[in-house]
């Protein structure tokens, strides 16, 4: 116990700093994992889309803050700026792609979201350049509270403490509900689970995977948007972020929403304590978590196994 | 394709690149490193027969270009440091292996994903010994005695590679046209089937597996030969996604299509950052896209089907 009250704080800050980094990660994960639901394709350029809604968030706060528009603004900003792009690219990507792409093989079909995530990525770079785009006013606006943490206490971004994590747990049961209590909902399900069968039964399979990439669109998008004014983008962000998301997908099992919270959490906790604990695995540890889920696990932490068809 | 046309293909192939690298003196290490990216290819067009992508086999190659420029210090032969370094990556893909076939589609692909990017971050972060992002300049080469530089140095690499690929191919071509072979296209068939007839699809998967994972370090060794200068870059799941993504671009139906990718692959890239510095990767991406909306048999697929329509 001596070590904990001498690194108390430092146990402390990791906790916050996981909880904050796991609600940006969970928006982009659960997007990809809804994609999957439906589509059946892990879609590499769901990172590009969080990068995207991060700059795009970025630039146009930038530009408001510019127009000399007040601090709060910037808020509704990263919301508006996540829906932009969802609603802008989530159609046409999901029309003009994925959806020619149904009938090919799970190979084609993963490598086209690979070609669509080359070309988003240097786009990106066309348009923002490679220079790091910053933008922290919503975070210097909310300032910083000292959140208690036994006899000490820690200053704390509010942003990060109250503003991340709580639209992670609005999404999160947002999500929840309308997959299990609306119609539009139900019908996601039914895709997810069969889509010959839905489409039986009468459901527009194709409207509603259309639906449904560009709500995970908008929701990476969202995930970008959030992070931004806590880290400074520079290309590549894209790619490291789909990789961690990939990871919380597998230890969470696909089609899972809650399950996602769940290893975002777990992911997100490990990364920041090997942020203060042993700085060299930081990025090891999310996927040693999934080796170790997945070991144990093959479907994944809530993931349902499949019984072999003969 | 009868096997005949194939080993002519082949031949005139080999004879081709050895007319081009003669006459176009730059050509020589496009060449190379597209003749290595071929060998790596030829692996995972082995695991594609079994309908299995890996979005990791980067870290074979890598790891045999790092065993490569570290094993070049205390002994530098070159034709020891490339069976040498193509062994350990076979004895890590067992190792790997024997956890990763358990695995099937994109759990396969996001563990081998996982574990490769676990490799990328002790590269990057492991400074002291592999001075992290900057990587590591090769030290002198001798090949049977006699330095390995200028001019002489990139034939005999370019020779060693050319060599390599023929016999690889060749072995490849064997392999997938026996008993092996067809059981690697019963995995992506179904599965369960293997089983009744009393065939282990975890040890067939096996096999290609490591297979692949020795020609992938057969790659990585050429590699760190022909650049000299080997860094983590050629870990990151990026390079992996390029193995695919040349595997598609040539054609999954010939163990020439691997290499022709390879070839389209590097001179387009090479084209591209000369004439789009900031945007080769977007045309790369178009590329793909085209191949896999217009010629989905890639390249290979292209040659053979108007060979059928004459």
């Amino acid at each position: 116990m001596a070590w904990l009250s001498e690194n108390g704080i430092l146990v402390g800050l990791a906790l916050l700093d996981g909880l904050s980094y796991a609600a940006a990660v969970f928006m982009v994960a659960v997007g990809l994992n809804l994609v999957f639901g439906v589509l059946r394709v892990l879609n590499v350029a769901h990172g590009s889309l969080y990068a995207i809604g991060g700059y795009a968030a970025a630039s146009i706060g930038l530009f408001a803050a510019s127009l000399g528009a007040p601090p709060w603004l910037g808020l509704p900003i990263l919301l508006a700026a996540a829906v932009l792009v969802g609603v802008a690219l989530g159609p046409v990507i999901e029309r003009l792609l994925l959806r020619r792409m149904q009938d090919r093989e799970p190979v084609l079909q993963l490598l086209v979201t690979f070609a669509l995530f080359m070309i988003l990525e240097d786009l990106q770079k066309l348009v923002w350049g490679v220079q790091p785009v910053v933008f922290d006013a919503p975070l210097k606006w909310l300032g910083t509270v000292d959140v208690p943490f036994g006899q000490d206490a820690i200053p704390f971004t509010a942003y990060q403490l109250y503003v991340l994590p709580g639209v992670a747990l609005a999404t999160l049961a947002i999500l929840a509900c309308v997959l299990r209590y609306t119609l539009t909902g139900r019908m996601v399900v039914a895709v997810t689970v069969d889509r010959e069968a839905a489409r039986a039964m009468g459901i527009d399979a194709a409207r509603v995977t259309m639906l449904t990439f560009t709500v995970g669109a908008a929701l990476a998008a969202l995930g970008g948007a959030l992070a931004a004014p806590t880290v400074s983008l520079v290309p590549g962000v894209g790619a490291s972020t789909i990789v961690l998301s990939f990871a919380v997908v597998a230890t969470a099992g696909l089609g899972q929403i809650e399950g996602a919270a769940v290893a975002a959490l777990l992911i997100g906790l490990g990364r920041s304590f090997a942020v203060y604990v042993a700085p060299e695995f930081e990025v090891v540890v999310p996927y040693a978590i999934m080796v170790a889920v997945l070991l144990f696990r093959p479907q994944g932490l809530f993931g349902v196994a499949e019984t072999r068809r003969i | 394709m009868t096997r005949r046309s194939e080993t002519l293909f082949a031949l005139a192939g080999a004879v081709l690149i050895l007319v081009l690298a003669y006459a176009v003196p730059w050509l020589r290490f496009v060449l190379t490193i597209a003749l290595a990216k071929g060998l790596a290819v030829l692996g995972i067009l082995l695991l594609l027969r079994a309908g299995q992508v890996s979005f990791g086999h980067a870290l074979y190659l890598a790891l045999a270009a790092y065993t490569v420029a570290f094993g070049a210090v205390l002994v530098p032969e070159a034709l020891l440091l490339l069976p040498a370094a193509a062994l350990l990556a076979g004895i890590v893909g067992l190792l790997i292996g024997l956890f990763v076939v358990r695995y099937r589609e994109i759990f396969f692909g996001m563990l081998n994903l996982a574990l490769s990017m676990v490799f990328y971050s002790v590269l990057e972060k492991f400074y002291a010994l592999t001075h992290g992002a900057d990587g590591i300049r090769l030290p002198p080469v001798t090949v049977l005695g006699r330095p390995l530089a200028g001019e002489t140095g990139e034939w005999t690499v370019l020779g060693i590679a050319l060599v390599l690929a023929l016999a690889c191919g060749a072995l490849v071509r064997v392999a997938l046209a026996s008993p092996l072979g067809e059981a690697l296209a019963g995995i992506k068939t179904r599965e369960t089937r293997l089983d009744f007839m009393g065939v282990s699809p975890k040890r067939v998967l096996l096999a290609a597996y490591v297979a692949s994972a020795v020609m992938a370090g057969f790659a990585g060794a050429i590699i760190a030969l022909t650049t000299r200068h080997v860094t983590p870059a050629l870990s990151y799941w990026t390079t992996s996604g390029e193995l695919v993504f040349i595997a598609i671009l040539g054609g999954a139906g010939s163990v020439l299509g691997p290499f022709l990718g390879a070839a389209a692959y590097e001179l387009t890239r090479v084209y591209a950052a000369a004439t789009f510095a900031n945007a080769w990767q977007l045309v790369l991406g178009l590329v793909l896209l085209a191949v896999i909306v217009f010629a989905p048999g890639g390249i290979w697929g292209m040659i053979t089907s108007r060979r059928r329509a004459a």
